[in-house]
C-alpha cells in the first residue's frame, strides 16, 4: 500500500544550519496494517509523515502509494489517497469555520469542488449522524465555531473528518500529545474503532513506547532519520515497554535518565 | 443634510459597497492583504470609458472592465505565489503599474463621460430622476453582486476558498488546491472593485486617473464598520454587514462634512478617512480581524 524508497531529506543544504532529517529510509507496508512509528526527538517521525502527505518533498528516493508514483504530488492532490491528522488540534481544522463547515470540507476530500452549496439537508443528516457516535453531545452543535470546541473534542472531530470520505491511508502524527489523559484514552479507542470499521492502512506516530505498543499490528523505531528497529507478529507481542527501553537505549548507544515522556 | 445630499452619500456608498465586498474578499476571507484595489477601482473607470468614448455598448464595456480587474488581480497573486513577494509588496507593485496603464488607456488623465449613453441610460425613460435612478441602479447591482457572492462562499468551492484563508495547511490537507483558491478569490476581489469603478465613472460622468487614490482605505473603512454593526459567523450576514457599513460610513462622512460646527470641506474626505479607520485600528478592544491581521504582519 504504502512504500517508501531511499527516502532523504535534508533541510538548508548547504548552510550551517543543514540538518539531515531523513537518511535513507526504506519502508515496505502493507494494506490493512496498521504501524506504530517511534524514535527520539529529531529522529524524522515527523519528516516521514509530511513527505508522505507532500508538505516536505524529499531531496532524494520514491514514494509510493496504492501502485502509483506520488513523490512529486502537492499535498492537495495527495489527500485523496491518505487522509491525516495533525498534532496540533489547531492545526487540523479551521476555527474560524462552524463544525460543520469544516466537516463540509472534508466531505469533498478526493472530488471536484464545485459550485452546489456545501451544506444541503443530506449532508447535515449525514454529519449529525456521524458526530453523534462520538457521544460527546457536538450533534446539536453543529453550527458552532470550531474555535468554540476543546483540543480533545477537536481532534476527535478530526478523525472524522479524516475518515468522513473513502481513504485508503490514515496518518496520525502523535494525534493525541496535546490532549489530557482522558481524552487521550477517547481519541486512541476511537482511533482503533475508526480504523478497523474502514480497515485502514494506518501510521502512527507516538512518544509513547506504552502506545507503540498497545496498538496496531507493526512498530517501527527511527533514529536519526533511519530505521533502525522494525517488528511485527509474534515477536512483537512478547515485547514489552522495558525491552522497548532497552532497544532505545542501546540504539542511541546511552543511557536514559529518566525520560518520562517516552515511559507513558 | 438635505434629502439629495443624503441620496448622494447613499449613491456613493452603495457604489463603494462593492469596493467593500472586494476587500472584504481579499482582506478577510483570503488572508490576503491586498491594495491592488487603489489601481483596479480606477481601471474599472478607465476601461469602461475609454470603450464607451470609443462607441462601444456600455454594458459590455462593464464586463470588460472587471475582466481587467481579474487580470490586475491575478498579477498580484502571481507576483505573491509564484515568486514569493510578500503580497503588501506585490500588491503595491501592481498598483504603481496600473497607474501607468490607466493613463495608457484612457490617454489623457480625465476623460468625460457626460455626453455618453451609459448603463443607465435605458432606465432613464422610466421618468425617475437621477438622484433616485442611480442610487437605486446600484442597490440593484450590489444586491445581485452580494448575493451572488454569499452563495459563492457557501458553496464547495467557495469554502475551500475560506479554508485556504484560514488555515491553508489544513486546506492542502483536505485537498484544497489553495494557490488556485488565491488566484480565483484575487480575481473575484478585483474584478467586484473594478465594477465599483465602472459604475462609478458613469454615475459621475467621468473617469480620473486619480479616483483610485485611499479606495483601500475606504474599503476597509467600509469593512470595520459593517462589522462593529453586525457580527455573525454566518457568511450571509457578513457579506450584508461590509453593504451596511459601506452606506454608514458614506452617511457618517457626509454628516460630518455637513456639520458647519466642524467646519469640515469635501477636500478633507481622506483626511477624514484616515483618522476614522486609524482610531478603528487603535481603540482598545476594538473586535476588528483587520487589526489582527496588520498586528500580525507587523510582530513578523
Amino acid at each position: 500500500m504504502i512504500r517508501v524508497e531511499d527516502l532523504e531529506v535534508t533541510f538548508s543544504p548547504g548552510t550551517a544550519m543543514e540538518t539531515r532529517a531523513l537518511q535513507g529510509i526504506a519502508l515496505d507496508i502493507a494494506a490493512g496494517e496498521f504501524v506504530t512509528v517511534i524514535g527520539s526527538n529529531g529522529a524524522g517521525k515527523s519528516t516521514l509523515l509530511n513527505c508522505l502527505t507532500g508538505d516536505v518533498a524529499p531531496s532524494r528516493g520514491r514514494i509510493l502509494i496504492d501502485d502509483s508514483e506520488v513523490t512529486r504530488w502537492p499535498a492537495e492532490r495527495r489527500s485523496g489517497l491518505a487522509a491525516r491528522v495533525f498534532q496540533d488540534p489547531m492545526a487540523g481544522t479551521c476555527e474560524g469555520l462552524t463544525i460543520e463547515e469544516n466537516l463540509a470540507l472534508a466531505a469533498s476530500r478526493g472530488a471536484r469542488r464545485g459550485f452546489g452549496l456545501a451544506l444541503g439537508e443530506a449532508r447535515r443528516a449525514e454529519f449529525r449522524d456521524k458526530i453523534a457516535r462520538l457521544g460527546l453531545g457536538l450533534e446539536d452543535r453543529l453550527g458552532d465555531l470550531m474555535g468554540l470546541l476543546s483540543g480533545g473534542q477537536r481532534q476527535a472531530v478530526s478523525l472524522i473528518m479524516a475518515t468522513l470520505r473513502p481513504t485508503k491511508i490514515l496518518l496520525l502524527d502523535e494525534h493525541t500529545a496535546a490532549l489530557d489523559p482522558r481524552m487521550q484514552d477517547f481519541v486512541l479507542k476511537l482511533t482503533r474503532d475508526l480504523v478497523e470499521a474502514e480497515r485502514l492502512t494506518t501510521l502512527m506516530v507516538t512518544h509513547s513506547m506504552r502506545q507503540a505498543l498497545a496498538f496496531g499490528s507493526r512498530t517501527v523505531m527511527l533514529h536519526e532519520g533511519r530505521v533502525v528497529f522494525d517488528v511485527k507478529g509474534p515477536e512483537r507481542l512478547q515485547l514489552d515497554v522495558p525491552d522497548l527501553m532497552a532497544l532505545f537505549t542501546k540504539v542511541r548507544g546511552e543511557e536514559l535518565d529518566s525520560d518520562k515522556l517516552l515511559l507513558d | 443634510m438635505n434629502e439629495i445630499a443624503f441620496l448622494g452619500a447613499l449613491e456613493i456608498g452603495l457604489v463603494y459597497g462593492l469596493v467593500a465586498l472586494g476587500v472584504f474578499l481579499s482582506f478577510r476571507v483570503l488572508n490576503f492583504p491586498d491594495l491592488t484595489v487603489d489601481g483596479s477601482f480606477p481601471l474599472g473607470a478607465a476601461v469602461t470609458a475609454a470603450l464607451i468614448v470609443a462607441g462601444a455598448d456600455p454594458y459590455l464595456a462593464t464586463g470588460v472592465a472587471m475582466l481587467a480587474g481579474a487580470a490586475a488581480g491575478m498579477v498580484t497573486a502571481f507576483l505573491n505565489l509564484r515568486f514569493k513577494i510578500l503580497h503588501l509588496l506585490a500588491s503595491i507593485l501592481t498598483m504603481i503599474a496600473l497607474y501607468s496603464i490607466n493613463l495608457r488607456i484612457m490617454g489623457r488623465p480625465n476623460l468625460a463621460l457626460i455626453t455618453e449613453p451609459t448603463v443607465l441610460t435605458p432606465f432613464e425613460g422610466l421618468g425617475l430622476p437621477g438622484f433616485y435612478l442611480k442610487p437605486l441602479f446600484a442597490l440593484v447591482v450590489l444586491l445581485v453582486a452580494g448575493g451572488l457572492l454569499a452563495r459563492f462562499l457557501a458553496s464547495d468551492y467557495g469554502l475551500g476558498l475560506r479554508a485556504t484563508g484560514a488555515n491553508a495547511r489544513m486546506a492542502r490537507a483536505q485537498g484544497v488546491a489553495t494557490g488556485r483558491s488565491t488566484y480565483f478569490g484575487m480575481a473575484l476581489s478585483n474584478a467586484m472593485v473594478a465594477l465599483g469603478g465602472a459604475l462609478f465613472a458613469q454615475m459621475n460622468g467621468f473617469a480620473d486617473i486619480t479616483m483610485g487614490t485611499g479606495t483601500i482605505v475606504v474599503g476597509l473603512a467600509a469593512v470595520i464598520v459593517g462589522e462593529v454593526v453586525l457580527r455573525s459567523r454566518l457568511i450571509v450576514i457578513a457579506v450584508v454587514a461590509c453593504v451596511l457599513g459601506s452606506v454608514l460610513y458614506r452617511i457618517a462622512i457626509a454628516l460630518a462634512l455637513n456639520a458647519d460646527a466642524l467646519g469640515l470641506q469635501s477636500s478633507d474626505l481622506n483626511l477624514v478617512t484616515a483618522i476614522l479607520v486609524a482610531v478603528a485600528l487603535i481603540l482598545p478592544g476594538a473586535r476588528n480581524p483587520i487589526k489582527a491581521l496588520f498586528a500580525k504582519a507587523g510582530a513578523r
